[in-house]
């Protein structure tokens, strides 16, 4: 089971572009390639066929939290909003917004004239509907949080919906991402977990479910109806293929169209001309980092010297040759770069031994053991480093760090434990010195969860114990205005100050690495990834390889 | 011996109580739980969330209670809901899991016994010849050699160099348009490197005991009196020997019976079957503990039916046992 880095991982409007999976084609016969020589115009027809990791768990993805269910349930549901190709937040369900100069309501003009698959109409009575089980308890939803924010909800006629909060909050606005569900369907079921919506979908997006063989496929349909158009590619089918060199062995028999590949597979097995000539690989930054993260509590790294000294002596650039053969790019912050909230004039940390030793010395770690050990008052820099088993980049760091750090005279020890173990056991007793973790991002910058100092307890994200009083108040200036000026300001501003504490060694940010077969045109690479517009995908009249009767 | 039997089988329902609350405990004491998938480090979920999800699944109330609610359900033969958002019956899970296991593991089964019996058998007729040794040097080296790896090496092969044979998965993505005869031979396509792997892998168990067995026989005075009396020797060997030695064969079939339902999650990772071994891999990831239990309650009745046949066919064969 890929367990990737948690948190940030839900958002619907962003399933799409999860890509877990890959999609290629062709069968073994010659690649009918020849591109010069087709015409290349948008043409109905033809089947991908994706790989994916892991089974789906069902379709409303408000009861759901893995990445292959979002995924599936962005091809049938839409939100009200979504994110565009630049990670800008546009209308989906929604025509438009307003949001009133408080900033304390947000009223949605819903597009007309869009239908549910099974025709009915899609109404405000939906968006009502679904606001409601969002908040209700039997709902087994994780995400209810951010609907529970919401003071008042109001649906005046049937294509207008207005939300009213309390007082402003900028993440509000995403959270109408989520699917919105069907009321006619499934207000008879008060827990929609147990719906059969949940196994066999009907929703607005650009496909239609056909079926789901557990364990096997899912196989969807394009909606004809769709309000932006029908979907070019007929028929998409998932199928699940646990494990990555098959579904790698697939995509080369043509078995799978599209797929994620790994560092290697991407640098070294497909490097050929056979390969190059029947697929196209992909290559841009992930939304999510790897991060060294430090209990702050700990007497030894307490002190911000000793953590900039860390920081000193960690090799970025070795650490990303190592671990992503060269496929990904330094992390400075918390924030991907080139999205709006990055700031890249931050204090960097370029590899410097020398710096960081004379850091050490500065505070007090200045004698050192016949092994080479940095010592203060007796106690020898020893710690222990921990990381979640079964993620292969995490100990490849952890190994490369142990050995930059033995340069300057820190020892480390590695421990890699079970993911469930490790949480329960380690982060939330806090029984640890340092992590090495990761966290993916959502495109909206709000982080409060992680860096506000109150949320230091039990289960909360603040693990590391951070605690900054000019940190807490952005984070609040941050999340309660809707002026991207204004956010942008706060943004960066917390991003000095992380830059400058290193409460975490921000290390590397991927790349994701997807590859489709050649015969898919009309891909085109934004920083939100490829996905964004498969809908608008297609295959040329004399590249289709399947026949798909509707 | 009807009343052997019943004995025997009234015995078995304290002993799945007993093996019941043992699973039980133990997968309780895994740490996490079977939200700690949706909640953990997932910004979004706050503490109010997960005590919700906790009550929903009833994980608030103390243990004891939440074993007594599994067992009463139990009583009547009914799993639970799996824990997963799915929320689906754990006997439905099962269920559509389980004719795929079965016929992977019937299939090389059949194959280990057609193939292991012969090379048992005839290596121990012709023992120390250089069929004895090149064959126990072939299955060791099915025993021995990494599945996942070889099952990658034949794939390359069959899959992507020649092209004959599908990589993986059970079906093709036609399968359901195809005939009954088509159906079948994309069936068997997909499930020869499978069924052809794990035969591979099980031979040495079984031809190594085989041949034991059949030296063990050999030695036998009755053997000896047969040759004596001049009988030829394939009637020695075949009708005399091995009637003696396939019998004990049969108690280790009787004791196989769980294995049949149980899959291995290497063997499906790597082909993308969906048996059991994938469901019971991913409900212990998951904590989903309706859906554990119940795969450990079916795996423990039957083996304790599998060791009841295994006593019956002994005391149908052996009077002794039958008497005691």
């Amino acid at each position: 089971m890929r367990r990737p880095s948690r948190g940030f991982a839900f958002l619907p409007a962003l399933a799409l572009f999860a890509i877990l999976a890959g999609c290629g084609g062709g069968k073994k016969e010659a690649p009918r390639e020849n591109a010069a020589a087709v015409p290349d115009v948008p043409a109905y027809g033809d089947m991908i066929v994706e790989g994916s990791i892991g089974d789906i768990s069902g379709f409303l993805s408000a009861v759901t939290s893995d990445a292959a269910s979002h995924e599936a349930a962005g091809y049938v549901f839409n939100g009200l909003v979504r994110y565009d190709k630049d990670l800008r937040l546009e209308g989906a369900l929604a025509r438009s917004w307003d949001i009133s100069p408080d900033g304390k309501k947000i009223t949605f003009h819903l597009r007309r004239n869009v239908k549910w698959q099974d025709g009915a109409p899609f109404t405000s009575a939906d968006v009502m509907f679904t606001y409601r089980r969002m908040i209700d308890p039997r709902t087994p939803t994780p995400y209810g949080e951010d609907f529970r924010q919401v003071k008042r909800a109001r649906a005046p006629d049937p294509y207008t919906f207005v939300a009213e909060y309390a007082r402003p909050f900028a993440p509000a606005l995403a959270s109408w991402g989520m699917d919105i569900l069907p009321k006619h369907l499934l207000e008879m079921y008060p827990d929609i977990s147990k719906s059969p919506l949940n196994k066999k979908p009907v929703g607005t997006g650009p496909y239609r479910f056909v079926e789901w063989r557990t364990g096997e496929k899912v196989v969807y349909d394009a909606n004809p109806d769709y309000f932006e158009g029908k979907p070019y590619i007929a028929r998409v089918v998932t199928r699940i293929i646990p494990d990555q060199a098959t579904m790698f062995l697939e995509l080369l028999s043509g078995g799978v169209d599209i797929m994620d590949l790994t560092p290697p597979q991407y640098t070294r097995q497909t490097d050929t001309p056979g390969f190059k000539g029947s697929f196209n690989k992909y290559k841009y930054l992930a939304s999510a980092y790897t991060y060294l993260g430090f209990r702050l509590s700990h007497p030894f790294f307490k002190d911000r010297r000793v953590r900039q000294a860390i920081a000193f002596a960690t090799d970025k650039k070795a650490l990303i040759e190592g671990v992503l053969l060269g496929l990904g790019q330094e992390a400075t912050g918390p924030y991907k770069p080139g999205t709006w909230a990055y700031d890249p004039d931050v204090r960097k940390y370029p590899h410097d031994p020398a710096k960081a030793r004379e850091l050490l010395a500065e505070a007090g770690w200045k004698e050192k053991d016949a092994d080479g050990v940095l010592r203060k008052d007796g106690r020898r820099f020893e710690f222990t480093v921990m990381t979640n088993a079964g993620n292969e980049a995490r100990s490849k760091t952890a190994a490369i760090l142990q050995q930059n750090l033995a340069e300057v005279g820190i020892r480390m020890r590695i421990q890699t434990v079970e993911w469930a173990a490790f949480i329960n056991q380690f982060i939330d007793k806090r029984a640890f010195d340092a992590v090495i973790l990761g966290w993916s991002l959502s495109p909206d910058p709000d982080q409060y969860e992680i860096w506000h100092s109150s949320k230091t307890g039990p289960k909360e994200l603040n693990f590391i114990g951070f605690s900054n009083p000019e940190v807490d108040k952005l984070l609040e200036e941050g999340r309660s205005t809707f002026d991207i000026g204004k956010r942008k300001k706060a943004y960066f501003r917390i991003q000095e100050i992380l830059a400058e504490e290193q409460p975490y060694v921000f290390l590397y940010v991927p790349d994701a690495l997807p590859v489709v077969q050649k015969r898919f045109h009309g891909i085109d690479p934004a920083p939100a990834g490829i996905s964004y517009n498969f809908p608008k995908w297609y295959v040329p009249k004399a590249l289709q390889k399947y026949r798909i009767q509707p | 011996m009807l009343r052997f039997i019943v004995r025997r089988l009234l015995l078995t329902i304290p002993l799945l109580v007993g093996i019941s609350l043992i699973s039980f405990l133990m997968i309780h004491l895994a740490p996490g739980g079977p939200i700690s998938i949706a909640t953990d480090l997932n910004p979004r979920a706050t503490a109010d969330a997960r005590a919700r999800l906790e009550k929903y699944y009833g994980l608030d109330r103390p243990l004891h209670v939440q074993y007594a609610r599994w067992l009463e359900r139990m009583a009547t033969l009914d799993f639970g809901d799996s824990f997963s958002p799915d929320g689906r019956p754990v006997a439905q899970k099962i269920r559509e899991r389980i004719p795929i296991t079965l016929t992977i593991n019937v299939l090389s089964m059949g194959l280990i016994l057609l193939v292991a019996i012969p090379i048992g058998i005839y290596s121990a007729v012709h023992r120390g010849s250089l069929f004895d040794r090149a064959s126990t040097v072939f299955v060791f080296t099915g025993f021995s050699i990494p599945t996942f790896w070889l099952a990658l090496l034949l794939m390359i092969l069959f899959g992507v160099k020649l092209g004959w044979l599908p990589i993986s998965g059970i079906g093709s993505l036609d399968y359901q348009s195809l005939g009954l005869a088509g159906k079948i031979a994309d069936r068997a396509r997909h499930l020869l490197l499978p069924v052809l792997l794990a035969g591979f892998s099980g031979l040495a168990g079984m031809s190594r005991y085989m041949r034991s067995n059949m030296l063990e026989v050999i030695r036998q005075d009755y053997i000896a009196s047969a040759r004596a009396k001049g009988l030829p020797e394939r009637k020695v060997v075949y009708r005399h020997a091995m009637r003696n030695a396939v019998l004990p064969v049969i108690t280790i079939l009787g004791l196989s019976v769980p294995d049949l339902l149980g899959g291995s999650v290497i063997f499906e990772t790597i082909f993308a079957i969906p048996g059991m071994g994938q469901l019971f891999y991913q409900g212990v990831m998951s904590r989903d503990y309706p859906l554990i239990m119940g795969i450990l309650t079916i795996g423990a009745f039957l083996t304790l039916l599998g060791n009841l046949l295994a006593d019956v066919g002994y005391a149908l064969a052996d009077p002794r046992i039958r008497q005691g």
